[in-house]
């Protein structure tokens, strides 16, 4: 399970998993489109002509869900880049990538985005705002107590600011109109990825090429950096320029998801342990499995939350209700796991 | 080529731990650090490897200062090995023995093939080579001490720290560390431990520094340093030393 033969045939699964999801997203829905009509649309689109189907299909695969099937991959990916990172860099398995508080600063901007009318993009601008400030703070008043334990220090910081930041979003929702900008805060709340279209892509994909290119770069130092703190040193390492380059670059990545899909949990705590399971702990095989699976498992659920209902299901109710009973399964788990 | 600390004051940030300490270890030699608990061992260690910058004095490394050494080169001259711990992710030995490979290479570098060789070298040398794939997570106390030894030897430093190696261990174990130690002072390292076990430092060590309440007690070479005095002063408690054509030996009286 952790040595370099059997990393293959976990990426393997990570890849089928991320096939089937795109299979699914793309043909499954209220208009259902043939696995035939999907194919020889996206030949066409790769040589250049026009496709032999009715132009509702091309459109229903190509303006409809294509925008959305690739946002649910990026973010899928982005969460679950960033949680393998925060896990890594916390020496802990059972952190998600909000721990510094980049969600909640992020709701904390979009909900007052939203209470100032602003428009989608500058909501989308404001709550990536929201992240980066949010972990900011946290990390300049990690950085300036001074204790022996720097990380235990930011990760209590991240708790304590992150309660604050939902303090205020509690606040703006009470402020908000009840009629229309509650429900709009309540769905953003909740994450989805149905109003996603073409333009949301580049702001969305831009950062988080960037904030996963670093941690790539990164990857045989992380491992380092997820031994305790003195030995990392021991080691050669400069531990803190890089725990600040760590927490960049995997608050970039968030933020640019959040902002994007709203507040999607789970995913980014789920799935690197998904990952770790398939191909072992070293980042240079684990990040890319995480990145695939997460990019699957996001359009598994996109899909589902779109067609099992009449009414779309928010994202992160879904990925709540299988994410919770998969927690309980990791503690419980967690022993025989890692120690 | 010596590290050597002078007029150390040694400490954290809201208090002193030591003062006037004047450590020396050479190339070739093994010296052994002992003295109760609290007394200021792990405090030094970590002083003398660059970890906790001293409150006074310094330590220097070659002739230069070792603040004036970036961690990366540090880590070069000096390896630490510290107290076996329970790892929070199941890696590879291999993979963790590579980590001591972590300062030959630039800040994006991925292990090479020689760094590869190296670490299976170190593996071999330790008798340990059939665990290369084991994860560190699922092996021995004993065997995780000498992985982080093997990792400690990656480095292919000049120098190797280690934090009580024979703490956790059984009895066969401990000699075996023991024989290790020594075998690395005759390869050329200079090798500074801290024990808890007089016999350890008597069969192990050319040179003890007793270190008692912050303060140096004494220090010279062992035959002249480790008797029943000295240790009945070092732990403030009785000690019984026996003495049998086979060597000496101490117990806690």
């Amino acid at each position: 399970m952790n040595n370099a033969r059997s990393a293959v045939p976990g990426l393997a699964i990570a890849i089928a998993v991320l096939i089937a999801g795109l299979l699914l997203a793309l043909t499954v829905g209220r208009y259902p489109v043939g696995l035939g009509d999907l194919i020889s649309v996206l030949y066409a689109k790769v040589v250049g002509h026009r496709a032999d189907v009715p132009p509702a299909v091309e459109s229903v695969i190509l303006q409809v869900r294509g925008p959305r099937v690739i946002a649910a991959m990026l973010v899928g990916a982005a969460l679950a880049v960033a949680g393998t990172a925060f896990q890594g860099l916390f020496r802990n398995p059972l952190v998600s990538p909000d721990i510094l508080g980049a969600s909640s600063g992020a709701a904390l901007g979009a909900v007052v985005g939203i209470y100032l009318s602003l428009g989608v993009f500058a909501i989308q601008t404001v709550a990536f705002v929201g992240g980066l400030i949010a972990v900011g703070i946290v990390y300049v008043i990690g950085a300036s107590v001074r204790s022996r334990d720097p990380i235990l220090v930011l990760v209590l910081t991240g708790v304590v600011v992150g309660s604050l930041f939902g303090a205020g979003v509690g606040l703006v929702k009470y402020l908000a109109d009840p009629y229309n900008q509650l429900p709009a805060m309540t769905f953003w709340l909740l994450g989805s990825l149905s109003a996603t279209g073409v333009n949301d892509l580049f702001p969305l994909f831009g950062p988080v090429a960037v904030g996963a290119a670093v941690l790539v770069a990164l990857r045989w130092r992380m491992n380092v950096m997820s031994l305790p703190e003195e030995e990392a040193r021991a080691l050669g390492v400069a531990t803190g320029p890089l725990r600040i380059a760590i927490v960049a670059a995997a608050t970039l990545v968030t933020s640019a998801s959040v902002a994007t899909a709203g507040i999607i949990g789970w995913v980014g705590l789920v799935v690197p342990h998904l990952a770790r399971s398939l191909v072992g702990p070293d980042f240079a095989r684990l990040l890319p499995a995480a990145a695939i699976l997460g990019g699957g498992y996001l359009l598994l659920i996109d899909t589902l939350a779109r067609t099992m209902a009449q009414v779309e299901i928010p994202l992160g109710i879904l990925t709540a209700v299988i994410g919770t009973p998969f927690f309980i399964w990791l503690l419980a788990s967690v022993q025989k796991n890692w120690s | 080529m010596i590290l050597e600390g002078r007029q150390l004051s040694i400490g954290y940030p809201d208090r002193v731990v030591g003062a006037g300490l004047n450590v020396k270890v050479g190339k070739g030699e093994v010296l052994a650090l002992l003295g109760p608990n609290g007394g200021g061992k792990t405090t030094l260690l970590k002083t003398l490897l660059g970890l906790l910058a001293p409150k006074a004095g310094e330590v220097r490394l070659d002739g230069a200062a070792l603040s004036s050494r970036s961690v990366r080169e540090r880590a070069r001259l000096i390896a630490c090995v510290p107290q076996t711990h329970v790892a929070t992710f199941a890696f590879s030995v291999e993979t963790v023995v590579l980590m001591g490979r972590t300062a030959h290479g630039d800040l994006f570098s991925r292990p090479t093939s020689k760094d590869r060789m190296v670490a299976a070298a170190m593996l071999d040398r330790l008798g340990i080579a059939q665990l290369a794939q084991r994860p560190y997570t699922m092996i021995s106390g004993g065997e995780r001490q000498l992985v982080l030894l093997a990792r400690a030897l990656a480095q292919e430093p000049q120098f190797i720290v280690l934090d009580e190696p024979t703490a956790n261990l059984d009895f066969g174990n401990q000699g075996k560390v023991m024989r290790e130690i020594r075998g690395l002072a005759s390869s050329g390292l200079g090798v500074l431990f801290t024990t808890h076990d007089p016999n350890h430092a008597l069969r192990a060590a050319d040179r003890a520094y007793l270190l008692r309440g912050g303060e140096r007690l004494a220090e010279g070479p062992v035959s002249e340093i480790l008797t029943r005095e000295w240790l009945e002063a070092l732990y403030g408690a009785p000690v019984q030393m026996i003495v049998a054509k086979a060597g000496t030996a101490f117990i806690p009286g």
